[in-house]
């Protein structure tokens, strides 16, 4: 990994409000206190979503059992696909449920 | 053409063990006479219902995983939606998920290898190296209900 993590306010680069041309490497990090969101599934290097997985699925399907949407998981578009089939596919075999009672 | 299926179904709790074990007997006979193969079976047990399914509140989840061709399952699923005991049940083919779960998994292994060979070290992980690359700022507070953790 690259030292400058922790150097916060190091990072002049991110500064100058060019933080869109490059925020896709996310390397560095802007002053705001806004944190990069990260995809669970890329970053933790899971590759089967599977609908039989309650335990995975159950932190996107919070109080009111509605999906969470992708603004504020953070998951990218791919996985949040397979994640919103298998949680209708859960729901299906009353695993996750459909609302909250 | 045969592929691979998961069947699950989920038994109503006035089922006892015995009617569990003839149901998938039953199954199984279904799977013989149509020329498949049953590959796998796991009884989850009895588990509770995340929402009330007619009354009941909890039921007995099977998982078979079967060899075989859309013919077969279509009728297993035509026998499964004319049974009483079986309050749920769900159809889904795996077979090519599988196939791109394993092509990602072999295709990450793969381009990790290559980076720690070209970084001169040896293609698998050593004991000792210290923990993965960790992402301390992946968490987002700005939202409240943002329940993302574990």
């Amino acid at each position: 990994m690259f030292g400058g993590k922790r150097s916060a306010g190091g990072g002049g680069r991110g500064r100058a409000g060019q933080g869109q041309a490059q925020g896709k490497d996310g390397q560095q990090r802007r002053p705001m206190f806004r944190r990069r969101k990260v995809c669970k599934f890329c970053a933790d290097k899971i590759d089967d979503i599977n609908y039989k997985d309650v335990k995975l699925l159950m932190p996107f399907v919070p109080e009111r059992a509605k999906i969470l949407p992708r603004r504020i998981s953070g998951t990218c578009a791919m996985h949040q696909r397979k994640l919103r089939t298998a949680i209708m596919r859960a729901r299906q075999l009353a695993l996750i449920p459909y609302t909250a009672d | 053409m045969n592929r691979k299926y998961e069947l699950v179904y989920v038994v109503s709790p006035d089922g006892t063990d015995d009617q569990v074990t003839d149901l998938h007997n039953q199954v199984d006979a279904i799977i013989q006479r149509m020329g498949g193969q049953l590959e796998k079976t796991d009884n989850w047990g009895r588990r509770k219902l995340a929402y009330e399914i007619g009354r009941h509140k909890e039921g007995t989840y099977v998982l078979e995983t079967i060899n075989g061709s859309g013919e077969l399952m279509k009728e297993i699923d035509r026998r499964l939606k004319n049974m009483d005991l079986v309050i749920r049940h769900l159809v889904v083919r795996i077979d090519e998920e599988q196939e791109v779960v394993e092509r990602a998994r072999a295709r990450r292994t793969e381009t990790s290898r290559r980076r720690r060979v070209a970084r001169g070290l040896p293609p698998e992980r050593q004991p000792g190296e210290g923990p993965r690359g960790e992402v301390d700022d992946d968490r987002d507070d700005r939202f409240g209900e943002a329940g993302v953790e574990v």
